[in-house]
Parts: C-alpha cells; structure tokens; sequence
C-alpha cells in the first residue's frame, strides 16, 4: 500500500529483516532474561554511592546546613546548581515525547521510553535538593496552600520559588502519566509474552488490564496528542520559573531578562546529552543497535547542536551587555573579562571549552556519527552544563557589591557525597528500569515499521512503491491450512485443505538416518509406555507443522529438547527441510528446561 | 443470553484493514478488533465515532484556570494581603502578572490528570483490572477482528472470512455482557 511511503532518500529508522514479532522479542528480551554480571557491577557501584549520599542526606538533616561549605557571602552554591542541573538534565524526555511527537519525528519512538524514564529519575533528584535546603524537611509540607494555625498564612504566590513548586509537581507528575500511558500497551506485551506466573501477575497490575481494542488505540492516540500540546509549553515552562529563581533578584549577573530561553535551551541541551549517555550504553547492553541506530545519534546530535549554538549566543550577549553597560559590578559576573581571569578562571573556562568549543566538534558530520565520540562529547556536556550552573551561582555571588565580603566557595564533603549519592540513586533507579520496564516504545515502533524499515525500503527500492506490504513470515506455520484451532463441531468443507493435510512433506527417514541416530543418542529417546509427550508448541518458534517434523523425528518431550546444544540445533536443520524456526535465537533448550520444570 | 462470535486472526495490518472493508461492505457486522498496535486509519474504518477525549481536556484545563484563580484571589487579596515587595495588592488584577505561572501551571495540571483519568475510566483501565484480549498474540504481532454470526449462514461466513486472508478463524460462544 503506498500510504507507507516515504521518501527513499531517508535512512531506515529500524534495521535488519524485523517482524512485528522480532520487535516485540528483542524488547521483551532484557524482562524475560537474566541480568548479566555487568549489571550487578554497575548496579552495586550506584547502590554503594547512593547509600552514601543518604548517609550524607542524613547527617545534614540532623546537625544542620552548617555541614555544607556556604558562607556570608556565598549562600547558595552547590544544593541550588545540583538541583538546576538536575532539572535540567530532566527536560529532554518530555522534549522528545511531546515536541517531537507534534512534529511527527518518527525517530523519537525508539528514545521516548527511556528519555522519559531519565526524567522522571532526574526530577526526583532535583526535588531532593530543595527539600534538603529547608533543613526541617518534614515541614516540607509548608510550600502548599493549606489551611494552617498560623491564622491561615498562605504561602506566597509572588515568589519564583513557590512558582518552582507547582512547575516542578505539574511536570514530573504530568510526565509521569504521559509515561505510563504509554507503557500500558507495552506492559501488556510484556504480559502476555511471559511464562511465568509471577511476572504474568504483576505485568498484569503494571498494565491496567489493557486489550488493545480499536477504540482504546482510538483514544490511546488522541491522549497522547492532547497531552503533547500540554506537556510541550509545560516544558518550556518549567525551566523558565528556575530562571525565574534568578532573574527576578536584583544580584548583578542573576538579573537578566535573557534567562528564560537561554536556560530552556541550556537544559534541553544537557538533558540530550545525558539521553546520549545513557542510551549509547543501553543499546549496546540491551542489544538494541537495530532500535538505537548511528542515526538516532546522529538526530540527537543535531539537537544539541541547535541548543549549544543558543546558549553560546546567549554567552555572547551576556558578556557584551555586561561589558557595554559600563557597570563595574558587571565585571565580577560569571561571563566577564574579570571572571575569565580572576580567581574562578578555571570555572570560566570550563564552561567555554565544555559547552562551546568542544560541542563544535559535531559540526563535522563523521564525528557526528561516531558512536565513541558522542559519548565523550556527551560527557563533555554534562560536566559542562554542571559548571554552568555552578558559575552562575557561585561566581556571581563570590564578588558582591561589598568588596570585604569577597570569598570564595569551598565545598566540604557533605556537599560533594550528597552529589555523589544523587548520581547513584539516579543510577539505582534507571539501572532497575533497563531490566523491568519495555525500554522501547515497542507498540509505536511496530507503527513505523513499513514507512522506515529497512527491509520494507529495500522492498519499496526493488518493486516500486506500490508493492504489497504484507508480510509473509511463517511464524506459525498452521496458515498453510485455515486454522488450527477450528473447534471441533465445526465442519469445513474447504476442498483446497482442511487442518489434516498441511501440505507438510515426510521427514525423508532413509537419507537422514545417521543424523537421527546422533540426534537421538545425545537427547535421548522417547519411551511411549513410560513416558508421557509434552505439547511442544508450547516452546516459542515451534508451530503445529514443526512439532509433527519433530515427532516424525522422535522428538516428544520438552525433557528432549533442553538437552540439545547448537550441534543438536545444526541437526535438526539439517533433517528437516524448509526450517521454519530458529532455534538458537529462540533458546529452545532454555525455554524446554523452564517448561519442564514447571511440569 | 450467549451470543456467537466468530475471532477472525490475520497476521498483517494491511491484510486486517482490507478485511474489515471487505467484511463491512459484505454487511457483517464487526463487534470488535483487538491490534497490537494502533492502526493508521482503523477506527474510521471499523466506523466507529470519533473520540471526544480533547474536548473534555478544554473543559477540565477551564476548571483549573479557575481553580487557580479563586485560590489566588482568595489567598493573596481577601483573606490576607500582604505588601510583599511592593508588588500591589489591593486587586486582584494589579497582582495578577504574579498569578500568570501558576494559573498556567494549574491548567495543564487538571486538563492533563483529569483527562488520563477519564481516559482510564472509559477505556476500563485500572490496576487488577483483567485483561479482555481473546488471544495472547494480539498484544505482539496479530490481529484479531470479532464478527457477529448470529443469523449468519456459518459456513458461508467462514468462507468469507477465510477468503478475506485471516488465518486462524474460530467460533465462540460467549455471555452477552451489553
């Protein structure tokens, strides 16, 4: 059908010969599976640093904010460039699942999952900062607009501060529906794929019983789109009340009606390279480089590159302006000659280098596609945009307008652990998503499959565009027939095949009869009078016309078939001709051993 | 009373729309069509209504507007104005460049929640709430498509629907539940 077209000259989004079932295996493929022993170190690394930031978390709590490094003069430094930073870094998965989704990007269907996923975690590390800031955390209570027994004092709706409070809980909680809207459909994939009971179980709850009816999918569609166009002026939002939290004070550097785009540019710009980051990695690990490809990266690449070239802009403006006013104060700020060259030199100049000159890089288009690079560019940017945040705070306060009450900031270890344990619990909570969640949007990619495929765009190449998209994989091979699962009563009086004749050619038993032998002797036989034969179509990848060349073999029990290794595998391609299956990709033996132990 | 249902699987998204053409245009009635996946242009051929889902957005991002606009009114200029900053507060107007974040906050914050709520509640969507997919392939590559039998010569629908490229076809009787 031509309404898959499109145009030859864009890349495929989905690599390799891929079925609508090959999509759903390889996403299911990192639940269903054991995870590997780099996960376990990875995961323990977070695990130990997040412990340790709530050890940090906890000493700060109960002696006071005195354990932080803050003065006189600096007092606020790295709680307040934690939490910008963090909420930054959390503004690329709403970016991609709602402004991407308005702009029909198709690419974002194999990134919107996890980007999404980083938001989420982000934000909460985020929200931790200011909460810890307040030093009696349990009143943190007080930031919403209840009644209360100081005569009914409200909280106070001028500040930028309290403006944070509802920015930050409209947005992590609206990403958070959006997110799990969009898992239901995938989360019951996942249900009906399992074999275990107790996964079946939860993915059951995780899934809200969805069905997948025409008018679910009807709506599914329609709230993804409503919430796109109230999740995208959300985002741009969210990061222009933080700017808010400066530009509204009268603090020279702060007050700069400049903030609001430049930071909502600055914090897609982290947000995608933190998405970079953590998906070069993901998709080498989950195996997803046919999802995740150079492509991808190459898209998000341009993203930052758009977003790096504004806040450059932005730097140069602020330099400028602070240069042309003429004000003296104006040369202590973060971008000025004199703090290029005062005593945070080294912060300024990390900002330039991480944020300006080495993104610049990715103008060259093999550099952008070079997976290596990208991560350390990505990096680069993390650090970058942290040192941002930190320049702003902490250098513009550093030289006030009284010259006594210069200083610098030193951090103690408290300041440096609570950061430190922040990354980990951020790694702690995406480390368990890349094992439990459907990491990719599975039922959207599925959506795109013959527009951007590769093997529907070579098809389209070959055949012209008006070729049939229909796809002919023999996944159960019972259609050679109607149906194997007309019921019983029901007589068909189809002359062409009824369910018997399947048109399934013998195994020829003379020729292989040294194979069978070898077969049988490593498996072992089946005994008719002892033992009892397993429904082997049970085992994913065996149809009912498999499971006769099987038996026509005698093969019968699942007990067979988890002792084969992949000699055994070359085997049984080799007696049956026109293999329909693949056992190794499918793990048969590994799928028999579950099922027989269940027996 | 039990009705008889006929599940029609393909095994294709563009062999299941020519299908439910077909089986509409052959004046058979289609209760229902589980897919994997949201099928480009499906719900307008099965001729199902449009959703209003966004309308009832509007209405709740409304609600939230003037959610945030009492409460502000309330807080900041009735019950205890302040000076704060000598941002004024003797009406409600004057403070209300103040208000403007939090009135948009609120706004997306209703329209969004109450619609995935109404959402979830129309589509029956809640935890332990059962799944009603007849076959477990639906939510992985097939696609199941329901068709009324009753007053229908089997065979002929069989015949039919067979005809129509499904590949499994299966008669069931099932509890009328509407």
């Amino acid at each position: 059908m031509s309404s898959h077209y499109e145009a030859p000259i864009r890349e495929p989004l989905v690599l390799g010969d891929k079925t609508y079932h090959d999509i759903s295996v390889d996403v299911a493929a990192p639940v269903l599976g054991k995870a590997n022993k780099s996960w376990w170190i990875v995961f323990t690394i977070a695990l130990v640093a997040f412990l340790w930031g709530l050890g940090c978390i906890i000493y700060t709590v109960s002696t006071g904010i005195g354990v932080w490094g803050l003065n006189k003069t600096i007092g606020w430094a790295w709680d307040i460039t934690n939490f910008v930073w963090w909420v930054g870094i959390g503004h690329a998965g709403t970016l991609i699942s709602a402004v991407l989704l308005l702009f029909r990007q198709k690419w974002r269907m194999a990134v919107n999952r996890s980007a999404e996923a980083m938001t989420i975690f982000a934000v909460v590390q985020a929200g931790l900062f200011p909460i810890i800031h307040m030093g009696r955390p349990w009143l943190a209570y007080w930031v919403l607009p209840i009644p209360n027994q100081f005569g009914s004092l409200w909280v106070n709706f001028n500040s930028p501060l309290l403006w944070d409070v509802f920015a930050i809980s409209t947005y992590l909680s609206i990403s958070l529906v959006f997110w799990w809207t969009g898992l239901l459909p995938d989360f019951a994939m996942i249900r009906d794929r399992t074999q275990s009971p107790f996964q079946k179980k939860i993915y059951g709850i995780l899934s809200f019983g969805w069905s997948g009816r025409v008018k679910d999918w009807q709506r599914f569609e329609e709230v993804s789109l409503v919430l796109a166009g109230l999740a995208t002026p959300l985002v741009l939002s969210v990061h222009t009340i933080v700017s808010f939290d400066f530009a509204t004070s009268v603090v020279p550097g702060w007050h700069s009606t400049i903030y609001p785009p430049y930071f909502v540019a600055g914090a897609i710009f982290s947000g995608f390279a933190m998405v970079q980051t953590l998906l070069i990695i993901m998709r080498k690990v989950s195996h997803l480089e046919s999802y995740i490809t150079v492509l991808h990266i190459e898209y998000m690449n341009k993203v930052i590159l758009l977003t790096g070239g504004i806040v450059t802009v932005a730097y140069a403006i602020e330099f400028f302006i602070g240069w042309y006013s003429g004000v003296p104060y104006e040369n202590y700020t973060y971008l000025s000659f004199g703090a290029a060259t005062g005593p945070y030199w080294w912060a300024f100049w990390a900002l330039i280098t991480c944020n300006f000159i080495v993104p610049l890089t990715l103008w060259v288009k093999s550099l952008r596609r070079n997976i290596m690079w990208t991560f350390i560019v990505a990096l680069i940017i993390n650090i970058g945009m942290w040192f941002e945040r930190f320049d702003i705070i902490v250098v513009n306060i550093s030289k006030d307008r009284l010259t006594s009450s210069w200083t610098m900031f030193q951090p103690t270890f408290v300041d440096i652990g609570t950061f430190i344990g922040t990354i980990g619990f951020f790694f702690v909570l995406f480390l368990l998503y890349a094992r439990t969640f459907p990491v990719i949007a599975q039922a959207e990619v599925k959506t795109i499959m013959k527009s951007s495929g590769e093997a529907f765009k070579r098809l389209r190449a070959q055949h012209g565009d008006d070729h049939s998209h229909v796809q002919h994989v023999e996944q159960y091979p019972a259609d050679a027939g109607p149906a194997s699962n007309v019921e019983k009563h029901f007589d068909s009086t189809f002359d062409e095949a009824t369910p018997e004749a399947l048109n399934i050619d013998d195994v020829d038993y003379e020729q292989n009869k040294g194979r069978i032998e070898m077969l049988l002797n490593s498996v072992g036989t089946f005994e008719p009078s002892l033992q009892k034969q397993d429904n082997l179509q049970k085992i994913n990848g065996i149809g009912p016309v498999l499971e006769q060349k099987l038996h026509q073999i005698g093969i019968f029990t699942f007990d067979q078939i988890s002792r084969m290794t992949d000699r055994e595998y070359e085997l049984v391609e080799e007696i049956i001709s026109e293999f329909p299956g693949s056992p190794k990709r499918d793990d048969w033996a590994g799928q028999a051993l579950t099922l027989k132990n269940k027996n | 009373m039990a009705a008889t249902k006929i599940y029609a699987i393909y095994k294709d998204d563009d062999l299941l729309m020519q299908a439910v053409k077909q089986t509409r245009s052959a004046n058979y009635h289609i209760s229902e069509v589980f897919t994997p996946f949201p099928v480009h242009g499906l719900d307008h051929a099965v001729g199902i209504a449009p959703t209003r889902i966004a309308i009832t957005a509007f209405l709740y991002g409304l609600v939230g507007l003037s959610v945030a606009v009492a409460m502000m009114n309330f807080m900041m200029i009735q019950d205890w104005p302040q000076n704060i900053g000598g941002k004024p507060s003797f009406t409600f107007y004057q403070n209300m460049p103040a208000f403007i974040p939090i009135m948009f906050e609120l706004t997306v914050f209703f329209a969004g929640h109450l619609m995935v709520i109404t959402f979830y509640m129309r589509s029956k969507l809640w935890p332990f709430k059962k799944a009603e997919n007849p076959d477990p392939r639906t939510t992985d590559d097939h696609f199941l498509m329901e068709v009324d039998a009753e007053n229908h010569d089997l065979e002929m629908l069989t015949k039919f629907l067979y005809d129509t490229g499904a590949s499994e076809i299966s008669l069931i009787e099932k509890e009328e539940d509407h």
